[in-house]
């Protein structure tokens, strides 16, 4: 079951691909197929396996605040303490 | 913005307050002056002749509630550090000589752009290099002519004696929170050194109101403070620079002061400001007393400067002679005020950094009075 | 700044069915594209700096002082009170505010020319006085905003526009030390040197802004977190090449670690 993934703002992504080596499960690549509104070619986060843990390292990498990352959320549990 | 406090606690509570009948020096007095009109912050770097301001400001800004004073590591520092406290809404002050003033230039420019108000004194001593100490009027362009980089001015007041040292302190700071622009008083080592008495009490106390567009903790959930010189793009310069210069109209407009001393029926225009203009209106006086009609007009504010009142005052009058401690600076704007005056314009200086005597001036103005183009004396554009 | 700007905003998408947002934008910066060049790190330290001043909850509390250099429009990316300082003097600038609103957290964000050339004494002097600001100190030992001359931290042998036979030592001195220089004067509280350009790196230099910042709280001293970094452009490298050099060739140069921590002392 995926636990997370992430969306890269493609509008603020100028390729400079900081976030490539930083992810531990090598979930981004550079295709250079899209370029964005400002002309750059932008990262794409490419998981069919379903491995991202949503660890964060590509967001904090990221110079321009260009990685949204989003998490499974924790089931509540049923009468008792999350 | 500042309010005029009511004096209502007595002198005793507020012992940090400089008050009183004092025999004063110029320099010490420009600092009561400050306090009392409610400067808290100096930041400043020792040059003679105008450490006795520095030294006071060390002492009193300990006493003065939430003073703040810091020996800068230099002038550029100082003026720096200036700029910081005038960003979080304090009436902040500085004080140095001619070559400190220049180091000073990038940070005035600054400020000015960045529409802060603060004080800045210039007790100038003799250039250009290093000089001497002794006093000189030869930072008058600087001063009132840009100094700095770029098209601002600087309010800038010319006093001439121990009381207006400290009256223009006051005058400095409100106009530059009334305009948001710094202002300079512009003096010499003459009257920075020379003890009057001044009555203090008759300056009034301001209580200083931290403004809107400061910078500081944000507690309202306001929008943030930008304090910046920069804009980038041409039109949005262009329409910053319409607004300063609406601005810099505004001040032409209202805040023009000068002194008519014995002008009206005067043969002879005299123009001096600051420590020469003492000098001058002995003079003048004595010659009076012989029967010489001639008169003075003081520039208190060299910039904005009162060209129309010199216009005014120059009708009629066998020559107009500008008295100066320099190379020729004020001169030239009393030549503009006086330029469709058919009235001979002359030129009398001092070098060296010494100063005129009563007797020099009287020649000076007998020899015009007996020759209007007397050409040892005639100014032209050159 | 122009309305460009704004024309590059993109929402973020809601989170999937099940899922949260555990990351985004940090609050202290604004929703405005940066200005810097494509991998640089002013943008990772801004992002670093600006997660700390999130994680203290201080930021109705911050007063930046922007440099001249590629940082001088850092006041349009922080969201809190900011003024742009002249060049070299922001610890002149930021002890007149810091003096001035002593409840203030003052932040001083230089770079290398600002900090080690025009700005060596009103470092040192805000250093001395122990002035309670925190300085960060972007090192990329170049002058990137007039275009890549040498700097005072410019390792030996380094070509720049102003050194194109490469910095000869015999001319222009060895690179400076800023924090071994700092770090005898008793104002000092925290000094620390650490590299941007890995997670490693960047986690670290998160961690020294923490330190540095809440020693300002605390009213310990001055303190300081010099932080190398690259100029892809100036140096002609890609924004992962210029990354690998401050790994391998600038911390030859620069030691990392503490230099100074008085609250281990």
């Amino acid at each position: 079951m995926r636990k997370g993934y992430i969306e890269i703002l493609v509008d603020r992504c100028k390729g400079c691909e900081m976030c490539i080596p930083a992810c531990p499960n090598d979930l981004i690549t550079f295709p250079m197929e899209t370029l964005n509104k400002a002309g750059y070619f932008v990262a794409k986060f490419v998981d069919p396996e379903e491995q991202c843990n949503a660890c964060k390292l590509c967001a904090v990498a990221c110079p321009d605040c260009a990685i949204v990352v989003y998490k499974r959320a924790k089931e509540p549990v049923a009468g008792g303490k999350e | 913005m500042s309010q005029v406090a009511t004096e209502s606690k007595p002198a005793a509570e507020k012992s940090w307050l400089p008050s009183g009948l004092q025999l004063m020096k110029g320099n010490h007095a420009v600092c009561a002056g400050a306090i009392r009109a409610g400067c808290t912050a100096y930041f400043g770097y020792p040059i003679t002749p105008q450490n006795e301001a520095i030294e006071y400001m060390s002492d009193a800004l300990l006493d003065v509630p939430n003073g703040v004073f810091i020996q800068g590591e230099s002038e550029i520092a100082s003026i720096n550090m200036v700029m910081g406290a005038a960003a979080t809404g304090r009436l902040a002050m500085t004080s140095s000589s001619s070559p400190g003033i220049s180091l000073k230039q990038e940070g005035i420019s600054y400020i000015a752009m960045m529409e802060l108000p603060c004080l800045i004194m210039n007790v100038c001593r003799c250039g250009p290099g290093l000089g001497n100490i002794a006093p000189h009027q030869g930072d008058y362009f600087q001063t009132v002519k840009g100094g700095g980089h770029g098209d601002y001015r600087l309010i800038s007041l010319a006093p001439n004696s121990v009381t207006e040292m400290a009256q223009h302190a006051a005058l400095g700071f409100e106009l530059a929170v009334k305009y948001r622009n710094p202002a300079c008083i512009l003096t010499d080592g003459v009257i920075g050194q020379m003890m009057e008495p001044v009555d203090l009490d008759a300056i009034p106390v301001v209580n200083h109101q931290k403004p809107a567009w400061a910078m500081g903790v944000n507690t309202t959930g306001r929008e943030r403070n930008v304090i910046t010189s920069i804009f980038l793009d041409p039109e949005e310069m262009g329409e910053f620079h319409e607004q300063l210069i609406a601005k810099y109209e505004l001040i032409k407009q209202n805040e023009i002061r000068f002194e008519e001393y014995e002008l009206e029926d005067a043969d002879i225009l005299c123009v001096a400001y600051g420590s020469v203009s003492r000098v001058v209106s002995g003079a003048v006086r004595d010659l009076r007393a012989k029967g010489v009609k001639v008169g003075l007009l003081r520039p208190i504010t060299v910039w904005p400067f009162p060209y129309q009142a010199i216009k005014k005052h120059a009708e009629g009058k066998q020559a107009v002679i500008s008295f100066e401690m320099s190379w020729g600076q004020m001169v030239e704007d009393v030549a503009l005020a006086t330029r469709h005056n058919p009235a001979p314009l002359h030129f009398v200086p001092k070098h060296g950094g010494m100063t005129f005597t009563p007797l020099e001036i009287e020649q000076a103005i007998e020899a015009v009075r007996a020759n209007p183009r007397n050409s040892e004396t005639l100014w032209e554009p050159s | 700044m122009s309305d460009t700007t704004t024309d590059l905003r993109q929402e973020v998408t809601p989170p999937k069915d099940g899922f949260e947002v555990v990351y985004q934008r940090p609050d202290s910066l604004n929703d405005v594209q940066f200005t810097y060049c494509p991998g640089c790190q002013h943008g990772q330290v801004h992002h670093a700096l600006a997660e700390v001043i999130d994680d203290l909850g201080i930021k109705n509390r911050c007063i930046g002082m922007a440099p001249v250099g590629c940082s001088v429009f850092a006041y349009e990316f922080f969201d809190f009170d900011f003024i742009s300082c002249s060049h070299g003097r922001a610890p002149a600038t930021a002890t007149g505010v810091k003096r001035s609103e002593p409840d203030s957290i003052v932040i001083s964000y230089q770079g290398d020319g600002d900090l080690a050339s025009i700005g060596t004494a009103e470092i040192v002097h805000a250093a001395n006085r122990g002035e309670l600001i925190t300085v960060v100190f972007i090192n990329n030992a170049i002058y990137g905003m007039t275009g890549g001359q040498m700097a005072p931290t410019s390792l030996p042998g380094m070509q720049t526009s102003t050194s194109p036979r490469g910095r000869d030592t015999t001319i222009a001195g060895h690179p400076m030390h800023v924090c071994e220089m700092l770090q005898n004067l008793k104002g000092v509280a925290y000094l620390a040197r650490t590299t941007a350009h890995n997670t490693k790196g960047l986690l670290k230099t998160k961690a020294a802004l923490k330190t540095a910042l809440k020693y300002q709280m605390e009213g310990r001293g001055f303190t300081m977190v010099e932080v190398l970094c690259g100029c892809s452009i100036n140096t002609r490298r890609t924004p992962r090449a210029s990354a690998e050099w401050i790994g391998e060739e600038m911390t030859k140069a620069f030691d990392l670690g503490v230099f100074k921590d008085a609250g281990k002392e």
